[in-house]
């Protein structure tokens, strides 16, 4: 492979740390043409396999060196209605990109990089269409929660011709993609055009209702809808008791990305939701979260940032190129260490962090090294703030209000491959389901369901 | 989905306390006491919570109290009749437990923390409790509500703090005259921090007063008020960590570390007072 990988362009870091604008910039036309040259166009592409909604890869290729982008997008929406979404934020190092054949030698094809370049073709040039659907068929379906998983149920659903309307509890749309992931990162507005798209489908969108509080699935019964799909997410920041928790300036990932995300805290005084963080920020996790919070503190105008792991930079959870960009601007790492205690003042602001050394030791559950504690080995880090990203839990309120939906120990919803649970009406997908993974994997879970409900609609109603 | 403003009228003399109906016909269905809202009111408002003061679910509406002590606050007293809040979500929390108890229930309101009473003095009144509700506040301009607390209470004790009105001092003066002579079987604190502190430090069975099981309402900082962001969290003395918003906002206050609270509230201090000090100016006139 005589052509290299082309490379994805992106602010200098620099420049990027002073603004919330997108890091990766995107390729352009020039590198579009030489990179879709590597494509092989294999027989048995392993790629296709790699995608978790199985996107027709090569073909989407073959239609851009054909210069057909118009049907490339096309091709791809038939597996994935969120691309410009996908494009930016799959993990596509462990996914399609990893299957690549070419991947056993040189780098793999930019499989997401030509993704995203399409939707964003698309998009810039308005050219977005209304996804083919069959005739209405009047059935009513609510769809719970506006991430991931639910858009793509959603959109599904409305496909098979269902009278879908979305329940959300935030007043926006998206879910983890508006409140979590960071504007320089998935900007908001191609969350808002995406949901766009669900909204040419003939989705409905009902803000600020949250079910389990507002409206019950049995009000959701007697309005007439027939069938459920619960993509609530994992939306409870994993907490652990360590003394000094309830320090001033000792806050969730969630509340610091929520602030700062949704809520537009970055632009105080112009928008009314404050963020304080101080000079010295320690972030506490391995994840994409804790990347996600340690660069927008850094942009918040942080002097220092300094992400605190317990393992190695090897089982970081977070995704490579996230970790290169935090390294690039500055984030500092320290491996092998696990905070014991929060330390304040006297008037109840954090001051410093006690922190232990770990050491690797046998894999456990999660099949990485179990890190284990070495003894004495405690240390100070003054810092201002301290964000918790170690994780979430499932969030109780809806599943409470459904007292026969059976869940797992932990609380998550116990459902099948295909989102089928114990009631037979009513189906569940993404992180309420598996816990924490990714929008890929919600957005396939949800693809899955609609299926299902698809099946169960029609055998029950038509 | 629009949230009208019906009705806007000031409370007491202070210029700063006023009662709103906002039209939230799902929110007025499900309402019981306790329950809260959460509000923004424009694009680039913030979220801030509210107790549901009063409901009616046949005009789908809730009534909200509010006094102004920040930008939010304030930018919502300019609101008038007519106009629409942007984002109205709720009920949110937990409603609270109602029964028959055995003696009398006292209810202590603070300042605009009145409000909230209400919906629980009726509830438990109509569930054929007792009640004898106190009302406090720094000076009569800031007492409200008088007689609709009348119209669910057995007895209302009035105090303020300049003696301008009822017993000079504060809630705790009548609470502990009262739980030393007769038998009461709960006390609901709903007011100021402080308030609430010294209220369940004197249920707690100090000083050969006996030990009543106290409720207080935390009406703490935060997002979403679906457990999601943990700002609301509150230190107890198990060394738990709970949410006030999934949790409460009712909670036992005798199992709470007040201080740490009192500290949590002050944690976007100084940003409340510049963001309401450029509002302020940008107000001509801030007569509600």
């Amino acid at each position: 492979m005589k052509i290299p990988r082309q490379k994805m362009r992106e602010q200098e870091p620099s420049e990027r740390i002073h603004n919330f604008s997108e890091v990766t910039l995107g390729f352009t036309e020039e590198m579009v043409k030489i990179e879709v040259e590597r494509c092989l166009q294999c027989e048995d592409p392993k790629c296709v396999n790699g995608c978790p909604v199985n996107i027709d890869i090569p073909n989407f290729i073959r239609l851009i060196k054909e210069d057909n982008l118009l049907e490339a997008i096309r091709s791809i929406k038939d597996y994935n209605i969120l691309p410009a979404i996908c494009g930016r934020v799959c993990p596509q190092e462990v996914q399609c990109e990893k299957a690549c054949i070419l991947s056993k030698r040189w780098d793999p094809v930019a499989i997401g990089a030509l993704e995203r370049y399409v939707a964003d073709w698309e998009r810039k040039n308005q050219l977005k269409e209304c996804p083919d659907c069959e005739a209405p068929n009047n059935i009513k379906v609510a769809v719970i929660g506006s991430g991931p998983a639910s858009l793509t149920c959603a959109a599904d659903l409305a496909k098979y011709g269902f009278d879908v309307t979305i329940f959300e509890a935030f007043h926006k749309g998206g879910g983890v993609l508006v409140y979590g992931i960071p504007e320089f990162r998935l900007p908001k507005e191609i969350v808002e055009d995406e949901i766009g798209t669900l909204k040419m489908l003939g989705v409905k969108v009902e803000y600020n209702k949250i079910i389990g509080k507002t409206l019950t699935i049995e009000d959701l019964k007697e309005m007439g809808f027939k069938a459920f799909f619960i993509g609530v997410g994992a939306g409870l920041p994993s907490m652990r008791k360590i003394p000094g928790m309830n320090l001033n300036s000792v806050l969730t990932a969630n509340e610091f990305l929520t602030r700062t995300n949704l809520m537009k805290a970055y632009k105080f005084p112009e928008y009314d939701t404050p963020i304080k963080i101080g000079k010295v920020i320690t972030v506490i996790g391995g994840g994409n979260t804790a990347l996600d919070s340690a660069r927008v503190a850094l942009r918040l105008g942080a002097e220092k940032v300094i992400i605190v792991y317990r393992r190695t930079e090897a089982e970081m959870p977070a995704r490579r190129e996230e970790y290169h960009h935090a390294v690039e601007e500055g984030i500092e790492f320290q491996f092998l260490s696990n905070p014991v205690r929060f330390l304040g003042d006297n008037t109840g602001n954090l001051e410093k962090i006690e922190v232990l050394k770990m050491k690797l030791g046998e894999p456990d559950a999660s099949g990485r090294p179990r890190p284990i504690p070495i003894e004495n080995s405690e240390y100070l880090i003054n810092c201002d703030t301290v964000i918790i990203a170690i994780g979430t839990n499932a969030n109780p309120i809806l599943t409470k209000s459904i007292p026969k939906l059976k869940l797992t120990k932990w609380g998550y919803i116990d459902a099948d491959e295909e989102g089928k649970t114990n009631i037979e009406e009513i189906f569940a997908g993404g992180d309420i389901v598996t816990g924490s993974a990714t929008v890929i994997s919600a957005m396939g879970a949800g693809r899955q369901a609609a299926k299902a409900m698809n099946a169960y609609l029609r055998s029950k109603f038509l | 989905m629009p949230y009208k403003i019906l009705k806007k009228v000031p409370l007491g003399n202070s210029g700063t306390l006023f009662e709103m109906d906002i039209y939230a016909p799902l929110i007025a269905k499900k309402a019981y006491a306790g329950n809260f809202i959460l509000m923004r009111i424009n694009e680039t408002g913030e979220r801030i919570p509210l107790t549901i003061a009063d409901y009616n679910r046949e005009k789908g509406v809730i009534t909200l109290v509010i006094q102004v002590v920040g930008k939010s606050t304030l930018l919502l007293s300019r609101q008038n009749e007519g106009d629409e809040i942007l984002d109205v979500v709720g009920p949110l929390g937990n409603k609270i437990h109602i029964e028959k108890y055995e003696h009398p229930i006292i209810i202590i309101g603070g300042g605009v923390g009145i409000a909230p009473c209400y919906p629980q003095a009726k509830e438990l009144t109509q569930a054929g409790n007792r009640i004898i509700s106190i009302l406090g506040a720094r000076t009569k301009d800031l007492i409200f509500w008088r007689e609709r607390m009348a119209d669910v209470s057995e007895k209302v004790i009035i105090c303020t703090n300049d003696g301008s009105e009822g017993i000079e001092g504060f809630v705790t003066e009548p609470l502990r005259n009262i739980i030393s002579k007769d038998k009461i079987s709960l006390v609901i604190a709903i007011g100021p921090m402080i308030m609430m502190k010294n209220v369940a430090k004197l249920t707690s069975g100090i000083e050969e007063l006996p030990r009543v099981k106290t409720f207080v309402s935390l009406n703490t900082i935060m997002i979403d008020g679906t457990g999601m962001c943990g700002g609301c969290r509150f230190p107890a003395k198990d060394g738990q960590i709970h949410f006030a918003c999934v949790e409460g906002p009712d909670v036992d206050g005798h199992t709470i570390d007040f201080d740490i609270l009192l500290n949590r509230e002050k944690r976007f201090a100084d940003f409340e007072k510049k963001s309401y000090d450029i509002y302020k100016k940008e107000c001509k006139n801030l007569k509600i």
